[in-house]
């Protein structure tokens, strides 16, 4: 799946990219299960075509999309981008895809649209985690709408070149760097433009750990993990690595900075 | 197996240095594996939490020793207490080290700003200061200097370690729902300390009656 590097600022960091085989065999997907080598064992039963997302709620053009019309909605860029995950581990990844904004610009919100919300894959013959009770299925998450047409939220099918592994999302997921990891969602079947601020999976089961807008934020605490610093999957002598530390809005403050002006972040985190 | 062969086994030169082995297998593999680098994508979060596993199993196996032994007739099982339950602190300490090293770098100062701030943290440092305090006094001549009684009440904080150890589980796993294995070692802890409640209540309950005969 090839992708022309992105022009958007601050699409490409310069940061060495963590390894195809990291990514690929840690991360969160908890509809495969709840422990991080769980994607990678799992997944291989997830059929990611036919696949169509459905685009539906306060738009002017709602309609079904087909994997193959959605690949050819706009042009493939690569983007390199840092991903924090809420657990205060982070990597950087290559993706393939183009900014959300491309397709919400199509389907054409109507003026009384504020939130995206976006629902991802929830069936029980592929996905043996959810027969866990730890959400409830489907997962849902979203954005605020000027977050989700900012030009570095990105609508991705691929990954260091190729087609987004089964584990990472296949066949189309978001990726929202300046936000932790989980506001990303994986596998979207549903995307929905809605009035009121959009009941997100995370939230609903600890509110007073994940707010709606979970903003990577090294001031505001976390009661599990630190959030001051990171560690880097990957980088150094592994277990020595020294952590890092973490930068407010994942690095991306001076491009998304101004979505968030006068508010207080500590109350809306 | 017939209770002498078993208590004869138990009784065997070679059985306490086969189960001190047996529980520094686990030490020399994880030591093995982060030399190797086989620790996964995440050595130190992986490192910690193996640690962490050990410190549970050990504490499961020491709160057994007792009801076991009473249960199926193997006096001999005592001989193993005092080692399982240097094993639980051993795991301990290194789990906490692990913390401390691979999670902090040995920054004190972020130590001490880190444990109050996160709760499963502070819980689970007090467990481990507890299991210090049954270890500093875990050999005979502690036990004599304290006399006998006063020692066996200060050792009955091995049951606040359990109910500890699981709230630091369940807190740590809480900002995931994550609970199966959490409720596995909660059952497994809460019955062999429920066992013992019942039996100091049925004590209780036979001297209450042997008393009015």
């Amino acid at each position: 799946l090839p992708g022309k590097a992105s022009t958007v600022a601050g699409a490409t960091t310069m940061e060495k990219a963590t390894s195809y085989e990291d990514v690929t065999s840690y991360n969160n997907f908890y509809e495969f299960g709840t422990d991080k080598s769980d994607p990678v064992a799992y997944a291989g039963k997830l059929k990611p075509r036919p696949w169509t997302v459905e685009v539906e709620g306060l738009v002017n053009k709602p309609g079904r999309f087909d994997l193959d019309a959605l690949l050819k909605l706009a042009p493939m860029e690569e983007r390199i981008y840092r991903l924090r995950c809420v657990e205060g581990w982070s990597m950087v990844i290559p993706w393939q895809g183009y900014s959300l904004a491309e397709l919400i610009k199509r389907v054409e919100p109507q003026g009384s649209a504020k939130y995206v919300e976006f629902v991802t894959l929830a069936d029980r013959q592929q996905m043996p985690g959810l027969r866990s009770n730890v959400l409830d299925w489907p997962y849902v998450e979203g954005l605020r709408l000027d977050e989700a047409q900012h030009p570095l939220a990105l609508l991705a099918f691929g990954m260091y070149g190729e087609v987004l592994p089964n584990q990472n999302g296949a066949p189309v997921r978001l990726m929202v760097p300046w936000k932790y990891g989980f506001k990303s969602g994986k596998s979207i079947v549903k995307i929905r433009f809605v009035e009121q601020m959009p009941r997100t999976s995370w939230n609903l089961a600890a509110p007073q750990e994940y707010g709606f807008f979970s903003n990577v934020n090294p001031t505001v605490a976390h009661p599990r993990w630190s959030q001051a610093t990171e560690r880097r999957i990957g980088e150094g002598s592994g277990l020595f690595a020294k952590r890092r530390e973490t930068l407010m809005f994942n690095g991306y403050e001076a491009q998304v900075g101004q979505l968030y002006a006068g508010m207080d972040l500590r109350k809306f985190y | 197996m017939s209770r002498a062969e078993v208590q004869r086994a138990l009784l065997h030169p070679l059985a306490k240095p086969l189960v001190f082995t047996v529980w520094l297998l686990p030490f020399a593999w994880l030591v093995w594996a982060a030399v190797a680098d086989r620790l996964g994508a995440n050595p130190a979060e992986a490192l910690i939490r193996a640690l962490g596993d050990w410190t549970l199993r050990a504490l499961v196996l020491v709160l057994l020793v007792t009801p076991l032994r009473v249960a199926l007739g193997w006096p001999a099982l005592a001989r193993f207490r005092r080692m399982l339950g240097l094993f639980v602190f051993f795991y301990a300490t290194l789990h906490w080290l692990a913390y401390v090293w691979f999670d902090m770098g040995f920054d004190w100062a972020e130590v001490v700003a880190d444990i109050p701030k996160r709760p499963f943290i502070l819980v689970g440092t007090l467990a481990w200061l507890m299991l210090l305090a049954l270890a500093a006094t875990s050999f005979n001549r502690a036990i004599r200097a304290l006399g006998a009684p006063r020692w066996q009440r200060l050792h009955r904080l091995v049951y606040a370690v359990a109910g500890l150890a699981v709230l630091h589980f369940f807190w740590m796993r809480a900002g995931k729902n994550d609970f199966n294995e959490v409720a596995v070692y909660a059952a497994i802890l809460g019955t062999l300390l429920g066992w013992r409640a019942w039996r100091r209540w049925r004590a209780h309950q036979g001297r209450g009656v042997s008393s009015r005969i």
